[in-house]
């Protein structure tokens, strides 16, 4: 208790005590609340993930937030990216560049030196990133280098300091408040904040963009790791973790060959193709299509499941779709368990069946 | 080189959890507990690391209370060399774990630092990028192939990400954070268990290790998620198609 008492004191302290650095651009508004979201961008646009951080801010962190989007990279694509980030928001109240060489790719090492030099000179009272793998990646860092403990996978904010997150693959929600000295720091499910379409639309009046003064940037841990390649599978249909329809596979699927029957269903549909973790250990898919609680966390408005039989770790990645089905030739496989429409039935003559019926959306 | 492993000890990943009625945790008497998934990929893949000849010696650590000796004696019948238990509260917050790795590894200085990506029961998948953060050393998180270079001294590390494989080059003493596909963990033999059983295991407090065990965060309360409702059986494909447009109004 004591423990306790001690730490809310030293919280009020460093509330009195946000540092003002008079050559700083961005500390001449004087604000109880205000948030730094991490931005994520590729070729010049925000991720979306990254504005449901800026609903989960906007919506849910006291009155009069301030809301600032921190992005990081080099060269054109990065100035592309903070338009489109001051304009796409009405929430966003300024954007921070940070323009180097050193940030082209989103490494964790600058990343987190990066963080911490801005939140030594903003004071922000939170820090937010969407739970994406460069959230997880970076933030954590981040909340290390500025000793504190960070919040993982935040899906709902019951306060500004008080968090709902599931935790054992979903099976329980654990709430949590955050005792410590500010910032306070946590990555938020994207699915559970998803981005109004008002606030998708853009704005008249754009957010002023400023770049972060880089001249004290710590050299300490970086140039320790290099980026040599990326590689990603081409894909037309939309992307897992945003689609309004879901449509995976199983171990049941039985080879890569038959996995097509699903990605045309998908298409039919304008969904997204899923896979269980047997399917991907099995070759059928490549990983990053796996759903789960070790892969993609999906809600998409339909989730069709075909040879999934529903393990712990499946369903802690899509147990809050909108509406379940699932097709399976096992009536006792625990999928049935908390779909909204199960079919017994094998999938091979379901999966036509459904092709030839279901009316065509593109 | 020495490589040290961070292992936990959570409840079994098959076993359906209960939360407890008055809603201050998971039910955790007379439950399966075992070494964390993750982590046994780690060990594994130090294992397989100095079985290559890139390494001189594996050791594990695991920190909570008396029973996470019984997850060290299973990482040691795998192939660790030694063990050390960090005798602590049974609930730790990765700010606290990654303070005591680093005072680890400031003391037996290992060229390679490996950490499951997540534990399965908080899911918080922080540990191994706060304690590469501490130590300012280079982090490969999410590996789904390391390849060591002991020349150069650099570590080659694929890393699932969110689009596909990104592949990054850590200088060491690096971190690293193992994802599902790495490795499949070998299961220890008799012999192998028998064996372990001679196998040191060094106890220390987080006290020695001038750690200071403090949390900034509060449990509030646990409680089970939202049920979803009963879901209804359909017989033909016909009226799975009528449920969805009728009923259920998605198409």
């Amino acid at each position: 208790m004591a423990a306790f008492v001690i730490q809310r004191a030293l919280r009020k302290r460093s509330f009195s005590a946000i540092p003002s650095f008079p050559s700083s651009p961005f500390t001449s508004i004087s604000r109880f609340v205000s948030t730094l979201v991490l931005g994520e961008h590729e070729s010049g646009i925000v991720k979306q993930s990254s504005f449901s951080a800026v609903e989960a801010a906007s919506r849910s962190i006291g009155e009069g937030n301030s809301i600032s989007m921190l992005l990081a990279g080099s060269g054109a694509s990065l100035q592309q990216a903070a338009s489109h980030a001051a304009s796409s928001h009405p929430s966003i109240s300024q954007v921070l560049v940070a323009d180097t060489d050193k940030l082209t790719h989103p490494l964790a090492e600058p990343w987190a030196e990066l963080v911490h030099l801005v939140q030594h000179r903003g004071g922000y009272s939170h820090i937010i990133a969407a739970s994406s793998s460069f959230g997880k990646n970076v933030l954590p860092r981040a909340a290390a280098l500025l000793d504190v403990s960070p919040i993982t996978d935040v899906i709902e904010i019951s306060g500004s300091q008080l968090f709902v997150r599931p935790i054992y693959a979903g099976n329980a929600l654990c709430t949590v408040r955050y005792n410590g000295v500010e910032p306070c720091m946590l990555t938020i499910r994207s699915t559970s904040f998803p981005v109004s379409l008002n606030s998708a639309d853009s704005k008249s009046d754009a957010a002023p963009i400023s770049q972060v003064d880089l001249s004290t940037f710590s050299e300490d841990s970086l140039g320790k790791s290099r980026y040599l390649k990326h590689t990603t599978q081409d894909t037309e249909r939309p992307d897992l973790g945003s689609a309004r329809v879901v449509v995976t596979g199983g171990r049941g699927l039985k080879s890569a060959e038959n996995f097509k029957l699903i990605e045309k269903l998908a298409e039919k549909l304008g969904g997204a193709v899923g896979a269980t973790r047997a399917a991907v250990d099995a070759g059928f898919v490549p990983n990053e299509l796996q759903v789960g609680q070790t892969g993609k966390i999906v809600a998409p408005e339909l989730y069709i499941a075909f040879g999934v039989s529903g393990a712990i770790q499946h369903l802690a990645g899509m147990r809050d779709s909108k509406v379940i089905v699932a097709i399976n030739k096992d009536a006792d496989a625990p999928i049935f368990q908390v779909a909204d429409y199960g079919l017994v039935a094998d999938l091979f003559e379901a999966i036509p069946e459904l092709l030839e019926k279901l009316p065509s959306k593109n | 080189m020495k490589i040290m492993v961070a292992v936990k000890r959570v409840i079994d990943y098959a076993v359906k959890i209960r939360v407890k009625p008055d809603k201050t945790g998971v039910e955790t008497s007379n439950v399966k507990m075992s070494m964390n998934p993750f982590c046994e990929i780690a060990l594994e893949e130090a294992l397989r690391i100095k079985e290559a000849g890139l390494a001189s010696e594996v050791i594990a650590v695991s920190m909570g209370p008396t029973q996470c000796v019984d997850t060290l004696r299973t990482g040691l019948a795998m192939g660790a060399d030694r063990a050390i238990h960090v005798d602590a509260p049974a609930t730790l917050y990765p700010l606290s774990v990654a303070k005591i790795l680093k005072a680890l590894v400031d003391i037996e200085k290992p060229g390679l630092l490996i950490l499951g990506k997540q534990a399965i029961d908080d899911d918080c998948n922080q540990t191994g990028q706060m304690v590469a953060g501490l130590l300012k050393w280079p982090q490969g998180t999410f590996a789904s192939k390391v390849v060591l270079d002991k020349e150069k001294q650099v570590a080659t590390v694929d890393r699932e990400v969110d689009g596909g494989l990104e592949t990054l080059c850590l200088d060491l003493p690096a971190v690293i954070t193992t994802d599902l596909r790495l490795n499949q963990p070998r299961y220890a033999t008799l012999p192998n268990i028998m064996k372990a059983k001679s196998k040191v295991i060094k106890k220390v407090t987080p006290d020695e290790l001038n750690v200071e065990i403090k949390s900034d965060l509060e449990l509030v309360q646990v409680t089970e998620p939202p049920k979803r409702k009963a879901g209804v059986i359909v017989s033909s494909v016909d009226e799975l198609i009528d449920k969805l447009k009728n009923d259920a109004h998605v198409f």
